[in-house]
C-alpha cells in the first residue's frame, strides 16, 4: 500500500492555529484545559505561542519565532508535532510494541499496552513524546500524535484526512500519497528558489529514512528550529540492535533455565513420589 | 468590496493597509496566497509587523493614523511618473472615466494656500466652536456649461481642472514629508510606490484590501478616498484583480448594512427622511440626484421607484397614492443630527434615551470609552440584550467595582440562536448573498432573532390597535404577515426581493420596479435575489463562469443583479475591448456584452456615442471622482493628526480634522502626560467583543488573556521584561495587562523625532471563561467627520510598571 504523509508548507501557513484547536477537539484532548472554573487560568507568557510546550494533551502546537536576518524582522511559524519517521527511535525502543509503524508508514500508538517506561522520550530526535504519571493510580502513559489513528477516533481508517489537515484554512497542510507529496514539495521549493529564496528546501524527504510529515521551508531548517540531519542516538540503535536482542537472549535463556529447572524439579518430585508410592505398596 | 474574495487571486499587486487579513480573515487569506503563487506581490503596511506582514513581499511600518500622508505620497509618485512615463499608465481611462478633466469653481482653494484648510471653512485654524467646525462647499463645485453639464478640459491643462488641482495638492507629499509624518523609511516607501505603480500599466491589476485600521479614525472616510484616488489613477477600478476592497469584520456586516443597519439610510442605501420632508414628493425632490447630461445614466434617478416600492412592501394595501404610500408613517430624523453609536450612548448618558434593545452586540466591551458607556447603560430604565451568552453588556450591573443596588436599570436577557442554528441569508464582503440552513438545533428556549422580532412586532401591533398611541398607524398598518407561531424566513426573503402586485409574481429585477404602487420591494438592491425561478442565494454551481476569471455567477447571488465586479464598464476601452485580454470582465462582441453582468447594457462609448452611457453610473455625472465635493472635510484627502497625537502636524498648522464633532474636550490626552501612541486590534483566536470565543476552551488556551504589544526599545525605557504586568492608562481609564515585548514593533523614526507605539487586542471583559481588562476603557468618544465611526485606532496612553 502506498505510504501516506502530510506536507506542511510553512510559506503558506499563517499560524491561525486551526490545526492546534482541531487536534485537541478531534482527539478529545480538551478536558484538561485549565479554566477559571477548575481554579487555574492559562496565562500569556509574553508570546502568541501557547501552551508553552507539547504535553500529553497537546500533540500539535504552532511555534512563533522572531528572527532578524539582515536587520529586517521575520516572523516564522512552524508546526511542532510527531514527524512520523521511517527510522523511528521511539518504535525501536518501545519494549511493549505500543509504538509501531502503521501499514501506511506513519508511527501509530496503542495507548492500552504502553507500559509508561518513557524510553521513547529519550529516543526521539525531535523531542516529541510526552509522558505523564497518574498520581492516583500510579499508572504512567506516553502520549503523542497518532496521525489520527487512535482507536475509536481513527480518521484514516474512515478514509478521511487527519483533523489538522481538514481544518487548515490557507491549505498549508496537505495529506496524500507520500510520493506525490514529495514531488509537490519539490515543485514548491523550486518555485521558492526561483523567487529568490535560495535556501529553500524540502525537509523530511530523506531525514531518518523519510519522514511522514514533510516541510516546505523558505530558509534553512535550523532557522525554523528543526534539527539539521537528525539522527537516532547510538544508544537507541544499540538498544534495538544489540541490547534488546541480548535482552531477549538473556530473557529466553532465563525462561529456558526456568523451564529446565522445572523439568528437573518435576523429575525429582516424580522420582520422590514414585519412591513414596513404591514404599506404600 | 467593488470586487469579491475569489477575484483577489487575479491581482498582480496586493496592498493590505489598515487591515491584517492573515489574522482577521484567515480563511479568505487563501485567495491572497493563491495570487502570490501566481506571481503577485503582497505589500503590507501596518504600524507593527503582523501575521500578514509575515507573508508579505514588502513591509513598511506607518504610525497609526497616517494613511493619508502615506497614500498621498504614493499618489504624488504616480502623478510625477505620469509626467515622465505616460506610456506606463492608462491615460485614456483617466481622461474618459474619471473627473480628472472637470473644471472646478475658480474660487476653490486648497490646503497649500490656506494653512491646511480648504476654502469655505466657517471657523478659523483649530476651531473649537462646534457650530463653526464645518464647510460651505460652494467653492468646491464643478463648473457647469449652459446646459448644466460639468465642463471638461480633455487636455488636462486648465489650471482649474481636477488633474492640475491634484498635482498642486499632492506635490506637498514628498517622500521625506511622508517619512516625517508616518515614520515609513524613505527607501521602503519608494520601493512600495514603484511596486504598486506597476499595476497602472494596461493589463495589470492592483487591489487594496482594507478594514477597520482604515476606517476607525476621525478622517476614516478620507483614508478610503485616498485609496480611491490612487486606484483610479492606476486604472484599477472595475477590472479583475483590482478594486477597493473592504474586508468586513463579521460574516454578515455587508448584509446588515445593505438592509439599513445604520441610522442615515433605509434599505438599499436610500436616504433616511428628515424633518424637512413634509411630503413624499418633497423627500424625493431632495434626495433624487439630477443630471442634464444624456450620457450619464445617473442611476439614482430611479430613487422614486425604489422608495415607493419599499413603502408598498412595508405598508401593503395601506400604502396608496392618496396617502403618499404611507410616507407620513415613517419616523423622520432631526435635520443634520447624528444618531450613530457615540451619539446614542451620549444620549443615554444624559438621560434622553430611556431604553435600549441590544441585539447581538456587546458595547460594554466593543464601544469606545467603555467606562463611560457602561455608566450610560446604568442611566437606562430598561435594557433588553439578545445574545447567546451572558455578555458584559447584559451583566454591566455586576461589573467589578460597582454596587448592584445603585443600578436601577431593569435588564432582560433573551437567549438567542447563533448563526449556525437558523436558516437565512448571509451577505459576505464581496456582496454575495449566500443562503444557509440550520446546522443544529439551539439549546433550551433559545430562539432566532426573526422569531423574536416577529412576536415583538405582532404584540406591538395588537397593543397599538387596542390602546392607541403616537403615530399608532405606523405600527398598526404594517404589512406584517410571515406566518403564525414561527415566521417563515422565505416569506421575508421574498418580500425583500419584491412582487409585481398586479400579478402577485416575484419580480425578476429592479428594472421592473415602479413608482405608481404596482410593485413592492423590501430592498431594491436585492430585487432579483428570490424570483419565480427560485431562491438565487441558494444556488451552488461551482463553475468559474465567463472567461474563467472566477466570477462563479451561479454560486449564490450577488447584488446588484448578480454583477460580480461593479463599475465593470471601466474594464474595457471605448470600443468595449477589455484592457486586460487575459482577464476580461466584460467584452463587447458583435452587438452585445459578454461576461459579467455589465454595469448597464448600453453600447460602448465609441461604438454608439448617441446611446452610450459613462461607466460610473452611480455618480450623477457618470465619472469616478478624484475630486469629491461631498465630503465633510474637503474634496481631496489632506493629512491631519488624530484627535490625540504625539506630535504637531508636520503638514500644516491645522492640527486635526477641522470638521469632526468633539464630544468631550476635557478628555483629550496630551503627549506630555501620555506620550505613547496606542491602537486596538483583533486576534485570529478571538471574535469581536469575545462573547463566543472567550467561552471556548481551545481558543482561550491559545490566547488566554489580553496583552499590550510593544517594542524592545520601549520596554527597556519603561524597565520591564517580557511577560511582566503593566498598567496602560489614558485620560479615560486604565487597564492591567501582560506585556508582550516584540521585535515586530519598532519605534518610528520620523525625520529625527522618535515616537513609540503599542497595541492592545480588544476582545476581553469581565464575563465568560476567560476574563481581562477591556482595551476600550482607553479609547476616546470621537468619530469620523462623515460617518462618526469611533477613533479606535489612534490615541495616546502612558505605560507604567505595576
Amino acid at each position: 500500500m502506498a505510504e501516506k504523509a502530510i506536507l506542511y508548507d510553512a510559506t503558506r501557513c499563517t499560524a491561525c492555529r486551526g490545526c492546534q484547536a482541531a487536534c485537541k477537539q478531534w482527539n478529545e484532548n480538551d478536558e484538561f484545559i485549565p479554566t477559571v472554573e477548575n481554579g487555574v487560568q492559562s496565562v500569556n507568557r509574553g508570546s502568541y505561542e501557547n501552551p508553552p510546550d507539547l504535553s500529553p494533551t497537546t500533540w500539535l502546537k504552532m511555534e512563533f519565532r522572531e528572527v532578524t536576518p539582515d536587520g529586517k524582522v521575520r516572523w516564522l511559524f512552524n508546526r511542532r508535532s510527531c514527524m512520523h519517521c521511517t527510522d523511528a527511535g521511539c518504535v525501536k525502543v518501545c519494549p511493549s510494541g505500543a509504538l509501531y509503524h502503521h501499514e501506511l508508514g506513519f508511527v501509530a500508538y496503542d495507548k492500552d499496552i504502553c507500559t509508561g517506561c518513557g524510553y521513547c522520550e529519550d529516543a526521539c530526535p525531535f523531542d516529541v513524546p510526552r509522558y505523564e504519571r497518574n498520581f492516583v493510580s500510579g499508572i504512567a502513559k506516553m502520549d503523542k500524535c497518532t496521525f489520527c489513528t487512535t482507536p475509536g477516533l481513527d480518521r484514516i481508517a474512515g478514509g478521511w484526512e487527519p483533523a489538522c489537515v481538514k481544518t487548515c484554512p490557507p491549505d498549508a497542510l496537505q495529506y496524500g500519497d507520500r510520493d506525490q507529496l514529495v514531488a509537490e514539495g519539490k515543485k514548491r521549493v523550486e518555485a521558492l528558489i526561483a523567487k529568490g529564496w535560495t535556501n529553500a528546501n524540502l525537509y523530511g524527504e530523506k531525514e531518518l529514512g523519510g519522514l511522514h510529515v514533510m516541510y516546505v521551508l523558505d530558509d534553512h531548517p535550523a532557522v525554523y528550529g528543526l534539527p539539521v540531519d537528525p539522527q537516532i542516538s547510538a544508544a537507541t540503535i544499540a538498544w534495538q540492535d544489540v541490547i534488546q536482542p541480548i535482552g531477549w537472549v538473556v530473557g529466553g535463556l532465563t525462561i529456558l533455565g526456568l523451564g529446565f529447572n522445572y523439568l528437573v524439579a518435576r523429575a525429582n518430585i516424580n522420582r520422590e513420589k514414585e519412591k513414596k508410592d513404591a514404599a506404600r505398596s | 468590496m467593488t470586487n469579491h474574495w475569489n477575484d483577489i487571486a487575479n491581482a498582480d499587486v496586493i496592498m493590505a493597509i489598515g487591515s491584517n487579513p492573515a489574522e482577521n480573515h484567515p480563511a479568505a487569506f487563501g485567495h491572497i496566497t493563491d495570487a502570490k503563487e501566481r506571481g503577485a506581490q503582497l505589500i503590507s503596511v501596518d504600524p507593527r509587523f503582523t501575521r500578514t506582514s509575515a507573508k508579505a513581499d514588502i513591509y513598511s511600518p506607518l504610525r497609526s493614523g497616517t494613511d493619508i500622508a502615506f497614500i498621498d505620497g504614493m499618489i504624488k509618485y504616480v502623478l510625477d511618473d505620469i509626467d515622465h512615463n505616460p506610456g506606463n499608465y492608462n491615460m485614456s481611462y483617466i481622461k474618459e472615466y474619471t473627473n480628472a478633466a472637470y473644471l472646478i469653481n475658480p474660487g476653490y482653494k486648497g490646503p497649500a494656500d490656506l494653512d491646511g484648510l480648504f476654502s469655505g471653512y466657517a471657523g478659523g485654524l483649530n476651531e473649537t466652536d462646534g457650530n463653526k467646525r464645518k464647510y460651505d462647499k460652494s467653492s468646491w463645485q464643478f463648473q457647469l456649461d449652459e446646459k448644466g453639464i460639468p465642463k471638461r478640459d480633455m487636455t488636462l491643462q486648465d489650471p482649474n481642472c481636477v488633474f492640475q488641482i491634484m498635482k498642486r495638492h499632492f506635490a506637498r507629499y514628498t517622500p521625506e514629508k511622508v517619512n516625517e509624518i508616518t515614520g515609513a523609511p524613505v527607501d521602503t516607501f519608494l520601493q512600495i510606490c514603484q511596486t504598486y505603480a506597476t499595476s497602472g500599466q494596461v493589463g495589470k491589476a492592483g487591489t487594496i484590501l482594507y478594514a477597520m485600521g482604515t476606517t476607525q479614525h476621525t478622517y476614516g472616510a478620507q483614508n478610503i478616498r485616498s485609496y480611491c484616488i490612487l486606484q483610479l489613477l492606476l486604472g484599477n477600478i472595475g477590472i479583475a484583480g483590482g478594486g477597493i476592497n473592504a474586508m468586513r469584520g463579521e460574516s454578515n456586516v455587508q448584509g446588515s448594512t445593505d438592509h439599513c443597519l445604520l441610522f442615515h439610510i433605509l434599505p438599499g442605501y436610500l436616504k433616511v427622511p428628515d424633518d424637512t420632508d413634509d411630503t413624499l414628493d418633497k423627500y424625493l425632490e431632495r434626495v433624487t440626484p439630477k443630471s442634464n447630461d444624456p450620457k450619464s445614466a445617473n442611476w439614482w434617478q430611479h430613487t422614486p421607484k425604489y422608495m415607493v416600492s419599499l413603502l408598498k412592501a412595508w405598508y401593503g394595501n395601506a400604502a396608496t397614492r392618496d396617502n403618499q404610500f404611507g410616507f407620513h408613517y415613517l419616523p423622520k430624523i432631526e435635520t443634520g443630527k447624528n444618531y450613530s453609536h457615540i451619539s446614542l450612548f451620549e444620549a443615554m448618558y444624559s438621560g434622553v434615551i430611556k431604553g435600549m434593545m441590544c441585539w447581538g452586540q456587546n458595547p460594554a466591551v466593543g464601544g469606545p470609552n467603555a467606562n463611560l458607556e457602561r455608566l450610560a447603560l446604568g442611566e437606562l430604565d430598561w435594557l433588553v440584550v439578545t445574545d447567546i451568552w451572558h455578555t458584559e453588556t447584559a451583566n454591566f450591573w455586576q461589573r467589578p467595582g460597582v454596587n448592584k443596588a445603585d443600578i436601577k436599570t431593569e435588564v432582560f436577557l433573551l437567549p438567542a440562536l447563533n448563526s449556525f442554528e437558523k436558516e437565512g441569508s448571509v451577505t459576505n464582503s464581496g456582496r454575495w448573498s449566500q443562503w444557509r440552513y440550520a446546522a443544529a438545533a439551539g439549546p433550551g428556549v433559545a430562539m432566532g432573532d426573526l422569531w423574536m422580532l416577529d412576536w415583538l412586532a405582532r404584540k406591538l401591533m395588537e397593543m397599538y390597535a387596542n390602546e392607541g398611541g403616537p403615530n399608532a398607524e405606523a405600527i398598526t398598518q404594517l404589512n406584517w404577515n410571515y406566518g403564525h407561531e414561527h415566521p417563515d424566513v422565505h416569506a421575508v426573503a421574498k418580500e425583500i426581493n419584491g412582487y409585481d402586485l398586479t400579478t402577485g409574481k416575484l419580480l425578476p429585477s429592479f428594472t421592473k420596479l415602479m413608482d405608481d404602487g404596482t410593485t413592492s420591494s423590501g430592498n431594491w438592491l436585492y430585487c432579483a435575489s428570490y424570483t419565480e425561478d427560485g431562491n438565487m442565494a441558494a444556488r451552488r454551481d461551482p463553475t468559474p463562469g465567463p472567461f474563467n476569471i472566477g466570477l462563479y455567477p451561479n454560486w449564490s447571488w450577488c447584488w446588484p443583479v448578480n454583477r460580480r465586479i461593479i463599475y465593470n464598464r471601466a474594464s474595457v476601452d471605448l470600443n468595449g475591448e477589455p484592457w486586460d485580454k487575459n482577464h476580461p470582465v466584460i467584452w463587447w462582441q458583435g452587438d452585445k456584452w459578454v461576461g459579467d453582468v455589465p454595469d448597464g447594457g448600453w453600447p460602448p462609448m465609441a461604438v454608439d456615442p448617441e446611446n452610450t452611457k459613462y461607466p460610473f453610473i452611480m455618480k450623477p455625472e457618470g465619472h469616478a471622482r478624484f475630486f469629491g465635493p461631498g465630503m465633510a472635510e474637503g474634496p481631496l484627502p489632506e493629512h491631519y493628526e488624530p484627535w490625540e497625537s504625539p506630535i504637531k502636524n508636520p503638514m500644516s498648522p491645522q492640527q486635526s480634522n477641522p470638521a469632526f464633532k468633539i464630544w468631550r474636550p476635557d478628555e483629550q490626552g496630551t503627549p506630555d502626560k501620555y506620550p505613547i501612541v496606542c491602537s486596538t486590534y483583533r486576534l485570529c483566536e478571538h471574535w469581536q467583543g469575545g462573547q463566543m470565543t472567550r467561552n471556548m476552551p481551545w481558543l482561550i488556551e491559545m490566547q488566554p488573556e489580553p496583552f499590550v504589544e510593544m517594542s524592545e526599545e520601549l520596554a527597556a525605557k519603561i524597565g520591564i521584561v517580557n511577560g511582566e504586568k503593566v498598567i496602560v492608562e489614558s485620560t479615560r481609564g486604565q487597564v492591567y495587562l501582560t506585556a508582550v515585548i516584540t521585535k515586530r514593533f519598532k519605534p518610528f523614526q520620523m525625520n529625527g523625532t522618535t515616537v513609540h507605539q503599542v497595541g492592545i487586542p480588544w476582545h476581553w471583559g469581565f464575563t465568560g471563561l476567560s476574563t481581562g481588562d477591556s482595551a476600550n476603557k482607553l479609547t476616546p468618544h470621537v468619530g469620523d467627520a462623515n460617518t462618526m465611526i469611533p477613533e479606535y485606532k489612534a490615541f495616546l496612553v502612558n505605560i507604567r510598571k505595576v
